[in-house]
Order: C-alpha cells, then sequence, then structure tokens
C-alpha cells in the first residue's frame, strides 16, 4: 500500500515539473549564441589548432592584417599600411596611434614584435602558428608604430599572417606558455569581444568589446555552446536555446526549410573532396614506397578513371546538390585562383574504355581488364568510417569503374587507419579531402616532390605522393611572384598540370551549410560577399557585424516557472512522506509480529 | 578478517598493475600516428613534424616511454594529453563530476525500480502486472540508448532542452544553478533508467522466485503474518545477494559513463572525454581514462566482496 502511494506522489512531483513552463533565458542584454560542435583545443592562442578554438581566439586578438569581408583581399588590421622592399625580404608595417588593448594599454608595434620572436625563441610557443614564423631572420620594432620583418627568403604569405598578437605587458609575464591557459576572464585582447567566462566542454562566454577600433559590436554578448553531435545543435535552433548553427548536413539543412523563424545560408565552401590515385608512392630520394597498383601509374589509366565518374550525380545524390563540381585543389569561392580546366574531362564512360582498349589493358574472359604487364585491374579504394560521404561516393565510384572493367573494392577503415595506408603509399585509390586558405601557397605546396617522406616513412606532409619536374618549377615561380595576376597565371598552370597528370581526381566543393534565428538576428555579413559564410571566415565579421532585430532585447520570461515547479514537486514530495510516515505511525501496532 | 581484507586488497592491486601495463602496449598497437593525427589538415612542414615528435616523446623507444610512463604514475602524473595541452588527471577532473552527477543519480534509481518493480512481479508472478512490467522493461533494454534518447527529446518539444548541463546565462547563485543542472538532467536521466532497469528487475524477479517455496516462508506464514511483512522482512532480504553484487559492479562502471547517452544530450562527461582519446589516438589521455575506468571498476568488486561478508553470515563462516 505505502509503496503505491508514493508512487502516486513521485508521478505527482514528475506531473508538476513537466507542466511547468519552459524557462526563457533572456535577460536585457541581447546575445549571440552559437553552437559550436568541435572541441575547442586551448584558449592560448600559441597552443590553439582546432578551427573552434582559433575561431575565438580570433574573436579575442587581432591580426596584424585582416581579410576583407567582400573579396577577402589584405586589409587593415593591427596595421593599417605596409611596403616591402625590392627584393621581398623586408617588409615594414605600420601600427597606427589609438588603438587599445581591452584593458586600455595602447597598442604598440613592440607588442607584435614580442609575439613573433616568442614565437621564434620558444619552440612551444611555435606550435599553432610556427609555419607562419619558420622563415623569418628578424623581426624589430623600431619605434612604438614600426614594425620591420626581415625573411630568409621571399615569402608570399606576409599579408596573411594568421597569428594572433598578444599584449607584451601581459604575455611578458608567463614563464611557461606551454602550461598557460588563457582562460581565466577577462582575458586582454585586442578584438571585438573579450573572454569572460570558460567553463570547459560546457560553454564560452565573450562580452562585446565596446572600445573596438573598428566601432563596437552591435550587441552585448556572444555565447558558444557546445553540442557533441550537429543533430543536437540543429534541434536547439528549432527551439530557440541557440541562434547560430553551421557544419550541417545536407538532411539537417533539408528539415529547417520551413521552420518559422529561422533562415539557412547555403555558402560556398573552402573545404574539396577528392580521391588520390596512386600514381607511384615514393620517399623524397625517390626510393618507391608501399604497394599500389602498378597500373596507375599511367597516366591513360588515370584519366580514364576521371572520365568514368559523373561529378555531379555524385553531387546529386550523395551530397543532397550541396556542393559544387570539383577541378582544381583550390575552390570557386577563391575565384580568383580557381581553375576552369581547358579541356575539362566530360563524363564520357565510353571515351574512358576505348583510350583503355587502345593502351592495351585488353578485358579477360570474365570482362575485368589485364594490364600490358599481365595484372588484372583490381582496385582497393580507402576511405574514412567517420565520413557517411566516402561510404556512399565510394559504391558511386565501385559501379562507374566496374563499367570501365575494374574492379573496385571498397574498404572504410578508421582515420589512423587511413593515415597510416595514405603514409606508407599502401592503398590503390584513397579518399582525401582538405580545407584551403585564401592564399594558395600551402595547398599547392602538399603536391611538390619535396613534400614525400623520408625513408622512415616520416618527415612529409604530401597528399597524393605527386612529383612533377613541371609541377615543381612553375611552384616555385609563384612563390617568388609578387605580381598578383603573373602569379594568378602561374597558379593557373600549376592546377591544369596537375589536372592533367591526374594524381587525384577532385570530386567536388562542399557547400557550407548554416542557418540562424531570423527572428532575434535580423543579418550577418557573409565572406565573400555574396555566397559567403557567417562562421568559418577569415576573419569575424559574421560575428561581429550581426544586426539584431529591434525587440530582441526585450525578450521576456525568466525562470520563475521552473523554480516554481520544481519547488511545487519538492513540497508535495515532502507533504506526501510526512503524510505517509504518520500513516505508518498508526500502523504500527496492529502489525507488530 | 584481516587477512581476508589483505588478500582482496593485494589482487586488486595486482590486477591494477596489470592494467597499467596493458593500457600502454594496447594503445601502442592500435594504428595512427599521433602527430599525424594532431596536424591533420594544417599548414605544417616536415621540421615541425619531427620537433613536435620529439617533443611529445613519442621517437623515444617503447621500453623508455614505459618507464617513463610508469615513474610518472607513480609520482601521480599521468602525463600531458597531447590535444588539450593540459594534464590528463586534471582533464580526467574536470569530467568526473558530471558523468558521477548522471550515471550516478539515474543507477541509483533504476535500482530503486528495477528492484520494486522485480519483488511486486515475484510475488505476483504470471499475473497481468508482472507480464506487462516484465515485458516493458525488457523491450526498453532491448532499446539502442541513443535511439530511446532522441525519440524522447524529441516527443517531448520544448520542455526540456535539447542538450548541456546548464544555460550559460543562469544565475550564478546555487538554487538556480541546482534548477538548471537538474533540469538539463531529466532527460538524459530518464533515458538511462529507461535502458538499464530491467537487469534490476529480473535478477531480483528471479532470485526472489527461488525462495518462494522456502521453508521459512511457510514458517513465518503460519505465525500469523501479514503477506507484506513476510515478504519485507524474511523473503526480500534472502534474496537480495545476487542483486547487491549487480549494483556494485555497475556502481565501478558508473565513472566509464554512458558514452551514446552523453553524446546524444551532450553531457559534459568521462564517457565522451574516452571517446575523444580514442579518435586521436591522444595517448597519454587514453591511458590515463583507461586506469581510472579500469581502477574504478576493481575498487568497486573489492566493496562488493568486503559487503558480502557483512550482508551475509554464511560467506563470512566459510
Amino acid at each position: 500500500m505505502g509503496i503505491r502511494r508514493l508512487g502516486a506522489v513521485a508521478a505527482a512531483m514528475a506531473l508538476v515539473v513537466l507542466l511547468s513552463p519552459t524557462p526563457a533565458h533572456a535577460q536585457q542584454t541581447v546575445t549571440l549564441r552559437v553552437a559550436i560542435i568541435q572541441q575547442v583545443d586551448s584558449l592560448n592562442p600559441f597552443l590553439s589548432i582546432t578551427q573552434a578554438g582559433t575561431e575565438v581566439g580570433k574573436l579575442m586578438y587581432d591580426y596584424l592584417t585582416a581579410y576583407d569581408v567582400t573579396d577577402q583581399h589584405p586589409v587593415e588590421g593591427l596595421a593599417d599600411k605596409w611596403e616591402s622592399s625590392p627584393d621581398r625580404l623586408t617588409w615594414t608595417f605600420h601600427v597606427p596611434e589609438g588603438k587599445k588593448w581591452t584593458d586600455g594599454q595602447p597598442i604598440t608595434a613592440k607588442d607584435a614584435a614580442f609575439t613573433y620572436n616568442l614565437m621564434m625563441r620558444d619552440e612551444v610557443a611555435g606550435t599553432a602558428n610556427g609555419s607562419f614564423t619558420a622563415d623569418f631572420e628578424s623581426v624589430t620594432a623600431t619605434d612604438d608604430r614600426t614594425l620591420v620583418i626581415r625573411t630568409k627568403q621571399p615569402q608570399a604569405t606576409m599579408l596573411a599572417l594568421d597569428v594572433p598578437i598578444v599584449p607584451e605587458h601581459v604575455w611578458s609575464k608567463v614563464t611557461d606558455i606551454g602550461e598557460y591557459r588563457n582562460d581565466e576572464g577577462p582575458v586582454v585582447g585586442s578584438g571585438p569581444f573579450v573572454l569572460t567566462e570558460y567553463r570547459a566542454n560546457e560553454f564560452i562566454r565573450l562580452k562585446a568589446n565596446k572600445d573596438y577600433w573598428r566601432g563596437a559590436p552591435g550587441y552585448d554578448e556572444l555565447t558558444f555552446v557546445y553540442y557533441k553531435t550537429a543533430d543536437a545543435a540543429v534541434q536547439a535552433l528549432g527551439k530557440g536555446e541557440v541562434d547560430l548553427v553551421n557544419r550541417m548536413g545536407p538532411a539537417q539543412f533539408d528539415s529547417l526549410k520551413d521552420k518559422p523563424g529561422v533562415t539557412r545560408n547555403q555558402a560556398q565552401g573552402r573545404r574539396f573532396n577528392e580521391i588520390v590515385i596512386n600514381s607511384g608512392a615514393a620517399t623524397r630520394a625517390g626510393e618507391p614506397i608501399g604497394d599500389g597498383h602498378p597500373a596507375l601509374r599511367d597516366v591513360v589509366v588515370r584519366r580514364a578513371i576521371a572520365k568514368s565518374l559523373d561529378l555531379d550525380e555524385i553531387i546529386a545524390k550523395v551530397n543532397g546538390g550541396y556542393a559544387q563540381r570539383g577541378t582544381g585543389p583550390i575552390p570557386p569561392v577563391f575565384a580568383d585562383y580557381h581553375l576552369t580546366p581547358e579541356p575539362a574531362y566530360e563524363y564520357d564512360p565510353a571515351a574512358a574504355n576505348a583510350d583503355l582498349d587502345q593502351a592495351g589493358y585488353a578485358r579477360g574472359a570474365d570482362g575485368i581488364r589485364v594490364s600490358p604487364q599481365g595484372r588484372r585491374m583490381e582496385l582497393r579504394l580507402i576511405g574514412h568510417a567517420s565520413r557517411a560521404y566516402d561510404e556512399q561516393t565510394g559504391e558511386f565510384v565501385k559501379r562507374s569503374l566496374a563499367d570501365l572493367g575494374i574492379v573496385v573494392d571498397v574498404q572504410i577503415v578508421s582515420d589512423n587507419q587511413l593515415d597510416e595506408a595514405g603514409t606508407g603509399g599502401m592503398f590503390d585509390l584513397q579518399f582525401s579531402g582538405w580545407g584551403t586558405n585564401p592564399d594558395p601557397d600551402f595547398i599547392l605546396s602538399l603536391h611538390t616532390c619535396g613534400q614525400r617522406p623520408n625513408a622512415d616513412g616520416k618527415g612529409g606532409t604530401t597528399d597524393t605522393f605527386f612529383c612533377d619536374a613541371e609541377y615543381d618549377a612553375l611552384y616555385a615561380q609563384q612563390r617568388a611572384e609578387f605580381d598578383p595576376a603573373k602569379r594568378r597565371e602561374l597558379v593557373e598552370k600549376m592546377q591544369q598540370r596537375f589536372y592533367d597528370q591526374v594524381p587525384a581526381v577532385v570530386l567536388g566543393y562542399d557547400n557550407a551549410l548554416e542557418a540562424y534565428r531570423s527572428d532575434k538576428f535580423a543579418s550577418f555579413p557573409v565572406q565573400p560577399d555574396p555566397g559567403g559564410v557567417i562562421m568559418a571566415q577569415n576573419g569575424v565579421w559574421g560575428y561581429y557585424g550581426a544586426v539584431p532585430v529591434a525587440s530582441a532585447g526585450q525578450a521576456s520570461g525568466s525562470k520563475t516557472g521552473l523554480v516554481v515547479g520544481v519547488v511545487g514537486g519538492a513540497l508535495v514530495v515532502l507533504v506526501g512522506g510526512a503524510w505517509l510516515m504518520g500513516r505508518r505511525r498508526g500502523l504500527r501496532a496492529e502489525e507488530r509480529e | 578478517m584481516i587477512r581476508h581484507l589483505a588478500g582482496k586488497v593485494g589482487g586488486a592491486l595486482v590486477s591494477l598493475l596489470f592494467v597499467v601495463a596493458l593500457g600502454f602496449l594496447l594503445f601502442r598497437v592500435i594504428p595512427g600516428d599521433p602527430v599525424v593525427a594532431m596536424t591533420r589538415g594544417r599548414p605544417v612542414t616536415g621540421d615541425q613534424l619531427a620537433e613536435l615528435r620529439v617533443r611529445l616523446g613519442v621517437d623515444k623507444p617503447l621500453g623508455e616511454q614505459f618507464v617513463d610512463y610508469l615513474s610518472g604514475m607513480v609520482r601521480g602524473d599521468l602525463g600531458t594529453s597531447h590535444v588539450y595541452s593540459r594534464p590528463v588527471l586534471e582533464l580526467i577532473g574536470e569530467r568526473l563530476w558530471p558523468t558521477v552527477l548522471l550515471v550516478g543519480t539515474s543507477t541509483v534509481l533504476a535500482v530503486v525500480l528495477g528492484l520494486w518493480l522485480g519483488i511486486r512481479g515475484a510475488w505476483r508472478r504470471g499475473s497481468r502486472s508482472d507480464r506487462i512490467s516484465t515485458g516493458l522493461a525488457l523491450a526498453q533494454w532491448a532499446m539502442p540508448t541513443f535511439w530511446l534518447g532522441m525519440l524522447l527529446s524529441l516527443a517531448t518539444g520544448d520542455l526540456f532542452p535539447s542538450g548541456g548541463m546548464r544555460y550559460p546565462d543562469t544565475p550564478p547563485d546555487f538554487l538556480s544553478q541546482a534548477l538548471d543542472v537538474a533540469h538539463h538532467m531529466v532527460l538524459p536521466c530518464l533515458t538511462l533508467i529507461a535502458v538499464v532497469y530491467a537487469q534490476y528487475l529480473l535478477v531480483m524477479r528471479s532470485s526472489l522466485l527461488e525462495e518462494m517455496h522456502a521453508d521459512y516462508l511457510t514458517t513465518a506464514r503460519a505465525k500469523g503474518l501479514r503477506d507484506d511483512l513476510v515478504r519485507r522482512r524474511h523473503a526480500v532480504p534472502n534474496a537480495l545477494l545476487p542483486t547487491v553484487t549487480l549494483v556494485f559492479l555497475h556502481l565501478g562502471l558508473v565513472v566509464s559513463g554512458a558514452i551514446t547517452v552523453e553524446t546524444v544530450f551532450s553531457w559534459p562527461g568521462l564517457g565522451l572525454l574516452t571517446y575523444e582519446a580514442l579518435t586521436g589516438p591522444d595517448l597519454p589521455l587514453l591511458q590515463g581514462t583507461f586506469v581510472v575506468l579500469a581502477g574504478a571498476v576493481i575498487t568497486m568488486n573489492v566493496f562488493a566482496d568486503l559487503l558480502y561478508r557483512v550482508l551475509d553470515p554464511r560467506v563470512r563462516a566459510s
């Protein structure tokens, strides 16, 4: 009897809690709440590597120069003017008067010199961005306004130094950069927002820097809230718990189509997906490694593979239409450098078959081709288990190549296994993909001979094991070319060479899929404009320039509902419990054994 | 008694030592280069990779790495996470509390619910309510946890937050914070309870059924005791032993959390940290979580062993 009553009381309490209104969490301040799915590895700008971590870093610290919101050309960051010597080895930056750290101290060229020198001196401080200062000879502040950087060789990325500049008066007191967490607010910075509170794996709070030199942001607070899955983040957007979400999949993006109060942004992305073809993996010294199929060293076979893949169908079926057709490693979002190949491989299985017939890859009795050296055309295609894209696209590739008389065995493995197979050259075909930067140097460097690994399989960052004298010569030329038009031409030639030689087939460029609560925020700047992203920009224009709708600050509601509900529930339990105790005491006498 | 205790604790220590060694070797056998994983998709030069290898100490021979690892552990230092650049112990400590709160609460509630339903079911075995409650429990047990969690989240609409442990803008005072955390905990807790209570129910039900025809129950009834009291004071205490074992085994697993529930509801717990460490592979973090999780299970087993002697005089005598 007693237990049954207790059950009833518990049910009553559950009901009270359930019926209590959802707490609307609004205050007088206007807050932009952003869902993030990736981990913030560190808030120390010298250590932070993950995209989420560097994004927060950019909000807190300006770089020396910034990227324009419309077309990403270099614009004023901490420095407003710059020039280089005729030999391109000396760069002089001017840091204007009037810019202040968030604690009121003036920002000077000495702060910038301190930051770069720290990275050059202390290996740990170079963890995240050391590649930018690797070729620096010296960095000096000749006075408070003038910064002089000398490099060992001409460096094309001098106006794209993605290095957060930190205040010397704070960081000179840090004895161990590796141990410094930089997460106790308010953190002194120079960006449009100030870090005020950090709860690992829960949220990050920043408040607007009202004295920011570009002008104060149009709202008061910016909060990043962690979600472990994109599904949860999308749900939170639907419920109005967050205002901005990115990194959605096609299905999630489609689910928000007719949601009232939500606006979607289908943007050009910076990522490409590719299938790397093992065209002859070797070490830097030219020693062959791995076990790639020898027929893939024949460019005819690689071109036939490229012609047999229907990229438009893959985009329609696998990407849900949210991607652009692939050509070279630089996506169309960077219109200056994106390749329009001439001639392009059209989807033409008949031509691909004819090419293989002509090159002596005859079909055997079972329809499978045999190479002139007598090896059956059986290829492994390795993909990431963490990416549904690889598995789905793998099936397309398998079918397309089957029509070509080539058997494909799709192997979906863990990222680590894939890395290991990749660096060892133990593959025939392999899925890969990269995000690209406005400056094409790095992504192009991945296919130079020098990036191949050394004898023990380490020390290289090659993507394709591609090693081509013509490509390398063009790479060296573009690196030393400072005339934008000429460099553009060289970069295009390199990609055309890459495209002709087919060390990889670039399948497509994923769209970046984002959505926001348009009932709370009227608009966000996108980069590039039009067609660009709100989050993960080169810069933080999307957060900085967000415009709240007029009534956003007056949103009503409080947690009173929940408080009343829970307190009420607790009361019911207490009263019910007391009553039960009373009854039991009364019964005790007759129950006694 | 003391000899028995020393034996148990000694055995536990040996197991723990084995776990430490196994953890070290196991995670070095799995494929993957931590340096490559850390720098995936970033602009790095070959020289930087080599420097990183030296700094993380993964360039040393295995034996030397093992000695470093052991001597660190003796000093209470589990190493520094590659990904977070922070001490492993600190990271684990940060995540321990949310997991213990969530999984601990749901385990206690699931035990209470399971035992209660199990006792009722056995006492009125075969009745309609027994069949329904057992069937229901089994059906929920069979459900994939993440799926049930997502369903609950969809079905309850706007009543509960879609994830996390608290809202960022909750006032910092204790009551508001506690209420906010409780509000966030409802769905993950319900999911966990729904999925696990069946095993307590089944064990309790079957062990009580075994006692049902024991002579001492007839004696109790012959004394004129009410049915309620026969059950509560005579049958249940004797049937409780197997359940206690089960409960303690599960308490040991509390710290390992519930990876799927933590993922679905974005709960900042330890299960998820382990998973993240594995995808790295973030070797120091992986070893650290492995040792802590295994340590918790071993400790709870020792407790269960000792509690057995307290609960059952027969074990003490033998």
